[in-house]
C-alpha cells in the first residue's frame, strides 16, 4: 500500500517535472513542488517595498500582524484584543479602556477574521476589522495609524465567530453568534431548554461612512443554531448576507457527534435591506442588554469606554421575507460569494462535494415559493432549486474559498492538505497543490472583493511540524505563498507567522502606504495632561495623586529630577513626546513599575501609572534608543516616607535662562534648582 | 522506506538537472507606489527656500507666532542666550547666519546636514541631529522674526 502511494507520487512528480521543462511558458512547473524561479519572485531587494500588505489575524494572540508580500517579512504587530508589552497597549492609562467589557477588563482574547473596508465591493484601504471571539466584540483598526481605534462588544452572543464580514460599501460588519444563547436579560434557564430558549443572534453593526464609528443597529433573533462564517452579497446580490450554520440538530452537548447527524445543515440568506425596512416600520423591539463601546481618540490620545444598556432586536417571525434557509451538505464552514455576486460557495467540512448556489435561482425559488418546509418558521428553499451545481470529488474537508478574478475559485482542504483551483461556471477542478500541513484559511489579495488583485494565494496552515528549525513542543505557525499568475499554482515561499494565522486579507501597498500617518501634530494634541513645550512641564499633587506633566525630546526628560513623592502616593507620568519627526519614539520606564513601560510616538502623550513600593531614590529612563545620547536620557524620583515634609519640587538642567524664567513666571510652582549639571 | 525515499530523491534530482540552465525570470512588477509620494506628505520637510525677504520694523504678529513655536518645539534644546544646551544658543544667530541658512536649517535639516559644511560642523559639536520639528517655511519665517527680536532688532 505504502509503496503504491509513493509510486503514484513519483509518477505525479515526474509528470509535473516534464511540464516544468516544456519550453513554452504555459503550465511550467505544473504540479511540482517549488518553482525554479521562486527566489527571484519573492526577493524584495534591500530598501525596496513589497507589493502587498498582508493583514493577518493572530488568532489566539488577539492581535493583527502586518506582513509584506511577496517577501513574507513582518513589519508590525497591531495589538487589538490583547495587552502588548512592546508599546504599552492595554497597560497605559490611555489604552486600558479599550479592553473594557461588560465583564470588566479583559486582557487577552482570541481573534479570528480580518475584513478590510470596501467601497462598491472593492478595497478602499481605510480600515481593517477583526472579531474578538471569546468575549464577543468587533474592532476597527485604522490603516493610517495601524492602531485599534474602536471596539464594540456584542450582547446576546457567545463565540463571535461568524464575524466581522462586511457589506460592499462597509455599511455593516456582521456578528453571528457561534453559540446560541438565551437572551442576556433572561439567561438563567436549563441548558436542556435549548430548543425553546436559545437563539442564534446575528448582530448588524453599522459603520459610519466618515468616522468609521460603530453601533449595534439591530440583532436578528434567529432559531438556535451555530453560525460559522459569512459573506455579504455584492453586485446583483448586494443587500443580502449569507451565513453558514451547523448544529441544526440543536444539540447542547457532545456536538462532535450530536451536531453531525444531518445530511444537510443550512446557509442562511438574510435580506438586510428588508430588515432595514422592517426597522423603519417600527417592528424592532428594544431589549435590555449590557455591552461596552470603546473609542480611541487620535487627538486626545486617549480611549473612553461607555457601557450601553439596550439593543434593538428583530424577530424573524414578525418579518416575513427577511430570512431563508438553503440546505447545504454537511456542517458547512466557509460561505463565500464570488466577485460578481452571482454564486455562493458552501464548504461542508464533512461533505464530499462543494455545492455552489446561484443567487438568480435563489431569487426565482423565493418568488415561486419552492420551499422544502420550514425550520422554526423560516422557509427552507429546495436544494435543487437554488443549486448552480456541485464540484465533484474536490478533496477532503473543504474549509474556505477565495477568488482569483479570472472566473476561478481556490478552496482550502484541511483533511487532504491541499489547495484546489476550480472553475466557477463549469465546476471543473483545474489544479491542485499540496500544503504543508493541513491548510485552514487561505487568502488571495482582494479575494473576497468584487475586484480580486490575484497574483498570489497564501495558505495559512494549521500544522507546522518539520518545516522550520524546531523550537521545542511549541512551534511557529506557518504560511505558504503560491504564484497563481499562470494556469498552475506554484509554491514560492514558506514564512512563519505571529500567532495562529486565522484568516488574512492582502491589499496593494499603493492603496495604503500613501495614507500612512507619520507623526501626531503637537498643535492638535488635546490630551488633558499634555505639556506643549517644556514651559508647560510641572508636577501637581491632588491628594494622593501626583501628576507629572513631562516632556521628552532627544535626549532628555523635563522634569528629570522630582522630589516630594511619598509612600502611598500614586504617580502618573504623563509623557509628551515633543519630537515631530517620523520614527522618533521615546520610551519611558521607572524602576519597580508594576504596570510595564510605555512607548510614546512623536507628538503623543502617554501615561504610566506608578505606585512606589519603597522609600528611596528611583531611577527612570528612556527605553527606546533615540540618539547618540540616549544612554544619558534618564532621571531620578525621590520617594520619602508617608507624612514626610519633603516639598514637591522638580526640574531639569541648570538655572533656567532669564527668558525661560520670564516665560514660566506664570506657572505656579517655582522651578526647582537643579541637582544635575548639564554639560 | 529509506530506499523509496532515495528513489524519490533521485527522480527529483533528475528533474532538477533537466531544468537547470534555464534563465530565471525577474519579478515582473515593481511596487506601484513611488516612495517620493511618501516623502512629499505635509508632515515632512518642504523644499529648499532660496530667498527670504526681511523688513523693518519687525512684524510683531510674526514675532508672537515665532515665540509660541519656540516654546512648543525649540526651547527643549535651544536657549535664547549663547549657551549651548542640546543645540547652540540662539543669541546672535541672525548676525552669524544668513536668513536662508536659518530657514533651511529649520525646514530642511536633512538637506543641510547632507550638504552644508557649517551645519555639518555643528553636528560634530552637538552629536544630536537637529530634528525635523514639522515646521512649515512660513512658520520658520516667524521663528526667524522672533530670533531677530532676540538679537535686539526693533
Amino acid at each position: 500500500m505504502k509503496t503504491n502511494i509513493i509510486n503514484s507520487i513519483a509518477v505525479a512528480v515526474l509528470a509535473g517535472g516534464f511540464f516544468a521543462c516544456k519550453p513554452d511558458n504555459a503550465g511550467k512547473n505544473g504540479g511540482s513542488e517549488i518553482a525554479g524561479d521562486a527566489a527571484q519572485k519573492v526577493y524584495v531587494a534591500p530598501g525596496k517595498h513589497d507589493e502587498f500588505y498582508n493583514i493577518v489575524s493572530g488568532g489566539f494572540n488577539g492581535q493583527l500582524s502586518v506582513v509584506g508580500l511577496p517577501s513574507g517579512r513582518v513589519f508590525r504587530i497591531i495589538p487589538v484584543f490583547s495587552q502588548f508589552a512592546e508599546n504599552g497597549w492595554g497597560y497605559s492609562e490611555e489604552t486600558k479602556p479599550m479592553l473594557n467589557t461588560s465583564h470588566g477588563f479583559v486582557p487577552w482574547d482570541d481573534s479570528h477574521h480580518v475584513a478590510l473596508s470596501t467601497t462598491n465591493g472593492e478595497h478602499d484601504g481605510r480600515w481593517a476589522f477583526i472579531n474578538g471571539n471569546n468575549t464577543p466584540r468587533i474592532a476597527r483598526v485604522s490603516l493610517s495609524t495601524f492602531r485599534t481605534d474602536e471596539i464594540i462588544e456584542l450582547p446576546n452572543s457567545g463565540g463571535n465567530h461568524s464575524s466581522p464580514f462586511i457589506t460592499a460599501n462597509t455599511e455593516y460588519a456582521v456578528a453571528g453568534t457561534r453559540f446560541s444563547v438565551p437572551p442576556d436579560a433572561n439567561a438563567d434557564v436549563p441548558i436542556s431548554s435549548f430548543k425553546q430558549n436559545f437563539k442564534g443572534y446575528i448582530s448588524f453593526v453599522s459603520i459610519d461612512k466618515t468616522t468609521g464609528h460603530m453601533g449595534v443597529k439591530f440583532q436578528l433573533k434567529t432559531p438556535g443554531v451555530s453560525f460559522d462564517l459569512a459573506r455579504a452579497g455584492k453586485g446583483k446580490s448586494d443587500g443580502w448576507f449569507f451565513f453558514s450554520c451547523y448544529n441544526t440538530e440543536q444539540a447542547a452537548s457532545l456536538l462532535e457527534v450530536n451536531a453531525s447527524q444531518k445530511d444537510k445543515d443550512f446557509i442562511l440568506a438574510v435580506n438586510w435591506k428588508k430588515a432595514e425596512e422592517y426597522l423603519a416600520q417600527g417592528k424592532g423591539k428594544k431589549e435590555a442588554a449590557k455591552y461596552a463601546h470603546n473609542i480611541y481618540d487620535e487627538k486626545t490620545h486617549s480611549a473612553t469606554s461607555t457601557i450601553l444598556t439596550e439593543v434593538m432586536t428583530l424577530d424573524p417571525k414578525e418579518c416575513p421575507g427577511m430570512l431563508y434557509f438553503m440546505p447545504c451538505p454537511k456542517s458547512p464552514h466557509g460561505c463565500d460569494v464570488d466577485p460578481t455576486g452571482s454564486y455562493i460557495v458552501g464548504s461542508g467540512k464533512l461533505a464530499a462535494v462543494i455545492p455552489v448556489f446561484s443567487f438568480d435561482k435563489m431569487q426565482k425559488a423565493i418568488a415561486a415559493k419552492t420551499f422544502d418546509g420550514d425550520f422554526d418558521g423560516i422557509p427552507v428553499l429546495k436544494y435543487d432549486a437554488v443549486l448552480h451545481g456541485e464540484v465533484k470529488k474536490p478533496g477532503l474537508g473543504p474549509l474556505h474559498t477565495e477568488f482569483d478574478g479570472q472566473g476561478n475559485a481556490i478552496t482550502s482542504f484541511f483533511v487532504s492538505s491541499e489547495l484546489v483551483k476550480w472553475n466557477i461556471e463549469k465546476l471543473e477542478v483545474l489544479d491542485r497543490v499540496p500544503t504543508y500541513y493541513s491548510v485552514g484559511h487561505l487568502c488571495i489579495p482582494g479575494g473576497p472583493t468584487a475586484k480580486p488583485h490575484g497574483k498570489y494565494v497564501i495558505a495559512y496552515n494549521k500544522i507546522t511540524k518539520d518545516r522550520y528549525l524546531p523550537t521545542g513542543p511549541e512551534l511557529t505557525q506557518s504560511a505558504q505563498l503560491y504564484d497563481i499568475s499562470g494556469d498552475k499554482m506554484k509554491l514560492l515561499l514558506d514564512f512563519p507567522t505571529i500567532g495562529e494565522p486565522h484568516y488574512a486579507e492582502a491589499i496593494p501597498a499603493s492603496l495604503v502606504e500613501k495614507n500612512t500617518k507619520k507623526i501626531f501634530k503637537l498643535e492638535e494634541n488635546n490630551h488633558p495632561y499634555v505639556a506643549k513645550g517644556e514651559k508647560e512641564t510641572k508636577v501637581v499633587r491632588k491628594g494622593n495623586e501626583v501628576h507629572v506633566y513631562m516632556t521628552s525630546i532627544r535626549s532628555h526628560f523635563t522634569p528629570d529630577n522630582i522630589e516630594g513623592v511619598k509612600m502611598g502616593d500614586e504617580v502618573f507620568f504623563h509623557v509628551t513626546n515633543l519630537e515631530q519627526d517620523w520614527d522618533v519614539p521615546h520610551g519611558f520606564a521607572v524602576r519597580g513599575a508594576q504596570n510595564a513601560e510605555i512607548l510614546i510616538m512623536p507628538g503623543e502623550t502617554s501615561t504610566l501609572r506608578w505606585k512606589p513600593t519603597k522609600v528611596g531614590v528611583t531611577p527612570m529612563y528612556c527605553t527606546d534608543f533615540c540618539s547618540a545620547l540616549h544612554q544619558e536620557m534618564q532621571g531620578y524620583v525621590r520617594v520619602s516616607p508617608a507624612g514626610s515634609s519633603v516639598p514637591l519640587t522638580w526640574g531639569t538642567g541648570k538655572t533656567p535662562t532669564a527668558e525661560a524664567e520670564k516665560k514660566t513666571a506664570n506657572a505656579k510652582p517655582k522651578l526647582n534648582t537643579p541637582k544635575v549639571a548639564m554639560k | 522506506m529509506k530506499r523509496l525515499f532515495l528513489y524519490l530523491l533521485t527522480l527529483t534530482a533528475l528533474l532538477w538537472y533537466g531544468c537547470s540552465g534555464k534563465g530565471a525570470e525577474q519579478r515582473a512588477e515593481a511596487p506601484e507606489t513611488n516612495p517620493k509620494e511618501i516623502l512629499e506628505q505635509p508632515e515632512t520637510h518642504g523644499t529648499e527656500v532660496k530667498e527670504v525677504a526681511l523688513s523693518t520694523p519687525l512684524d510683531q504678529a510674526m514675532v508672537k507666532k515665532g515665540s509660541d513655536i519656540y516654546d512648543l518645539k525649540c526651547m527643549s534644546c535651544h536657549k535664547l542666550t549663547d549657551e549651548k544646551l542640546v543645540g547652540p544658543g540662539w543669541k546672535e544667530v541672525t548676525k552669524k547666519r544668513k536668513p536662508t541658512w536659518i530657514i533651511n536649517m529649520i525646514t530642511n535639516v536633512d538637506m543641510m546636514l547632507a550638504e552644508d559644511a557649517e551645519a555639518q560642523k555643528l553636528l560634530e559639536q552637538c552629536l544630536v541631529r537637529m530634528p525635523n520639528q514639522n515646521i512649515t517655511a512660513e512658520e520658520a519665517r516667524s521663528v526667524l522674526e522672533f530670533m531677530r527680536k532676540n538679537d535686539g532688532e526693533k
